[in-house]
């Protein structure tokens, strides 16, 4: 289902990226432009010195209402290769938990002359509410929003696979595990969709899949077997332990039993099937510890390629919001001169 | 106090709409239709050339936010707030603060109404005390304080025991029972469970939250006789189950809320907050059976689904939000809207909130002839005017139409022969 997020608030009138909000509403030369881009940031971090001053004088802004360390770290070293300043903020030991608004909040930030705020917050929408609410001329990157959106996470997936499968057309991806509540299954399903592989394929129990889910553009598996036969690409996502509490599943041994990714299973997909994961890993629960390690197993370069999409959507928002704003500044002019 | 209103189309619902000369009103009562205006002497005269003349809107659901949430609103504005948009009658949910579980409340309501008020206002008792679902509030003095009917404003039953003895009691002291159907431990969620909840990433509720509580209420109506509301249904399935209970001639009735008539879960894909409220927009396929529903009467109200906030309860995350929109006031431009998509005709919006209203509250129904009580509202369709906090009455402006540019307006109310509103430009 095509929706109408984005066009209108993350990107210029130019169809330049300003906000980095979701990956739905943009379209597939939008998505390459980012990897092409990722692509040519990566040399940067083989270098010696590992700096280019793309955001030389700009502030950036990590404001992170829910815990992470590798997001927020990657995006902190992205954004310092750029050569920007960055500021950290971490929610839980800020004014908000003193009854200060969000809006308040940002408020005071953007008084401190920052150039683009990095969120993460457990709600889904809050980077369409801070883009919403901020003044012009400061760029949103969502980190992670509630169950909506991880788009840089996917990106970085994209990236991966482009680098070990060369395109994406003809390519058959499968998602396992927890849908529901997955920001980055959300996120990847849209971006695999838009790149224009041939099939993304879900498998999970019901429980853990979303009402109408095949209308994001998927075929749903109840069974790891079926599903993961003629697959290239294998995406594990990561089982939280809460999910054992609300009768969503009987327990962790009955979930790896049935959607474990084990060597005997990994054998059903194409013999040069990939292996991702998010992270962080629960090894025995979603994955068997060789096949993460194994050699079809792509985490690591995952991680790597985090750094070069991050520094890839930071500098392309950034180069949005001046365009944006130098159109203004021109606009003002020529209304002066009239 | 005599009052001339000249021109203008009337409408009754026994003869949908006339041209009239002018409807003379003598006291609280219309006197004559196209009577004698040179002997009647009037003291006012109200031209109301090429305007509607619309028998006086009931809305069983107006939350008034007085006593507890000044913030909000309170019965001053909110009422001011109604009679600008046409409504001279409404029912206010007993969820204050304190609950309007008691005589002392009910009171206090009933006075400030009375001092502040512009419009009648049917406070609806807390069925159960403190709303909390456990235990009988007291109904008789409930009824001697004024109270219309029995509610339960989004708080469900603890459990069915407890909903059996609240309709037993009801029953017994002739109270109908209004209930926002809702099974709270499937009710997670802050928009409809469906496509849109699954593209955005919020929680969804479910239709079957709604449709399982219609289930059993209406079994608790037919078991015990009680007369059962069923306020602001929201699923096609609930149409359904409706419709079925009364070929069954079980004592139900049913409303919806204006907002779930115009919009769908759709218009929540920009994680818009206006658009969060409570029962959820759902699919448009829930939308067009609810329509279906007030077109052959199954559904015998429409309601605004009154609930207005301060700006800031809106300024957040969706699920952060407070739901809810605050309608009353633009009710009538939304039924126009809701006429010119080709939805829902006027009429049947206009008899749903006189007749339909009147019905659920087992009073007589509002009606322009000579005799009757002269509660009515003028409507001018082609004022043009932008919808602004500045320029509404209510307290909250959380409404989807803020900032538009709107066609259509009332120009004046009168309750019972009284000016109460007059539209000033």
């Amino acid at each position: 289902m095509q929706d109408s997020i984005g066009p209108s608030i993350q990107l210029t009138e130019t169809g330049k990226l300003k906000h980095f909000l979701t990956v739905s509403g943009l379209n597939k030369d939008l998505l390459t432009e980012i990897l092409d881009t990722a692509d040519s940031f990566i040399e940067v971090g083989e270098r010696n010195i590992k700096k280019v001053p793309l955001l030389r004088g700009k502030t950036v802004v990590n404001l992170f209402f829910e815990a992470s360390t590798r997001t927020r770290s990657t995006f902190e070293l992205a954004a310092k290769r750029l050569s920007a300043d960055v500021l950290n903020i971490n929610i839980s030991t800020s004014a908000t938990s003193k009854g200060e608004s969000l809006s308040d909040m940002l408020r005071n930030l953007e008084a401190m002359a920052s150039d683009m705020f990095i969120v993460r917050h457990s709600q889904s929408g809050a980077a369409h509410f801070i883009a919403e609410s901020v003044t012009p001329g400061v760029a949103i990157v969502n980190a992670g929003d509630g169950w909506h959106a991880h788009p840089t996470q996917a990106m970085l997936d994209m990236l991966t696979i482009r680098q070990h499968k060369k395109h994406f057309e003809g390519l058959k991806v499968a998602i396992i595990g927890d849908i529901l509540h997955s920001r980055v299954a959300r996120s990847q399903i849209r971006a695999l969709n838009t790149l224009g592989v041939e099939e993304v394929r879900v498998i999970a129990p019901n429980t853990l899949l979303p009402e109408f889910v095949e209308t994001l553009g998927v075929t749903v598996y109840n069974n790891l077997e079926e599903g993961l036969r003629d697959i290239d690409v294998i995406i594990m996502l990561r089982l939280q332990r809460e999910r054992m509490q609300g009768a969503l599943l009987p327990s962790e041994q009955e979930y790896y039993q049935l959607y474990g990714l084990t060597r005997e299973r990994l054998k059903i997909a194409k013999p040069d099937a990939i292996v991702m994961h998010p992270g962080p890993i629960n090894r025995g629960v979603e994955i068997e510890s060789e096949v993460a390690d194994g050699n079809q197993s792509v985490i690591l370069n995952q991680v790597t390629n985090g750094i070069a999409v991050r520094m890839a959507v930071l500098s392309m928002a950034m180069s949005g919001q001046t365009e944006t704003q130098n159109a203004r500044k021109n606009e003002r002019l020529d209304r002066d001169k009239a | 106090m005599k009052t001339a209103i000249t021109k203008g189309r009337i409408f009754n619902s026994e003869t949908g709409w006339t041209e009239c000369e002018n409807i003379l009103i003598e006291n609280d009562r219309i006197f004559a239709i196209d009577g004698c205006l040179e002997t009647f002497s009037a003291d006012e005269v109200i031209v109301a050339d090429n305007q509607w003349i619309i028998p006086g809107l009931i809305d069983l659901n107006v939350s008034l936010r007085e006593p507890g949430f000044p913030e909000k609103g309170s019965i001053a504005s909110e009422t001011k707030a109604a009679v600008a948009g046409g409504v001279t009658t409404l029912c206010c949910p007993p969820d204050t603060l304190p609950v309007n579980d008691s005589k002392a409340v009910s009171n206090l309501i009933e006075e400030q109404a009375s001092r502040y008020g512009h419009c009648r206002v049917l406070p609806l008792g807390a069925v159960t005390k403190g709303l909390k679902g456990e235990s009988l509030s007291e109904y008789s003095a409930l009824k001697k304080a004024g109270c219309i009917a029995l509610s339960s404003a989004f708080n469900p039953f603890k459990n069915l025991s407890v909903a059996k003895r609240c309709f037993e009691y009801a029953k017994t002291h002739g109270l109908s029972v209004f209930v926002n159907p809702l099974e709270p431990s499937l009710h997670k969620g802050v928009v409809h469970a469906g496509q849109i909840s699954t593209t955005i990433g919020l929680q969804g509720i479910p239709s079957v939250a709604e449709t399982i509580a219609v289930a059993q209420l209406i079994q608790l109506a037919h078991t015990t006789g009680a007369h059962l509301h069923l306020s602001q249904i929201s699923a096609a399935e609930s149409v359904n189950l409706v419709a079925d209970a009364k070929t069954r001639d079980i004592p139900v009735t049913a409303d919806v809320s204006i907002h779930n008539l115009l919009y769908t879960d759709r218009d929540t894909l920009n994680f818009n907050s206006l658009f969060h409220c409570q029962p959820p927009l759902r699919a448009e396929s829930d939308r067009q059976a609810l329509i279906s529903g007030v077109t052959n009467g199954t559904i015998d109200a429409i309601t605004s689904a009154h609930q207005p906030h301060e700006a800031a309860a809106k300024l957040m995350p969706f699920a952060e939000t407070e739901p809810g929109i605050s309608g009353v006031e633009l009710i009538l431009t939304l039924a126009v809207q809701l006429h010119d998509q080709d939805d829902l005709p006027l009429d049947t919006f206009i008899r749903a909130m006189t007749d339909g209203a009147a019905r659920v509250l087992r009073r007589p129904s509002p009606s322009l002839v000579p005799g009757e009580t002269a509660d009515l509202c003028i409507y001018d369709p082609s004022h043009r005017w932008l919808c602004t906090p500045e320029t509404l009455v209510s307290t909250g402006s959380n409404t989807p139409l803020l900032n538009q540019e709107l066609s259509g307006r009332v120009r004046s109310t009168l309750v019972a022969g009284r000016t109460v509103y007059r539209l000033v430009e």
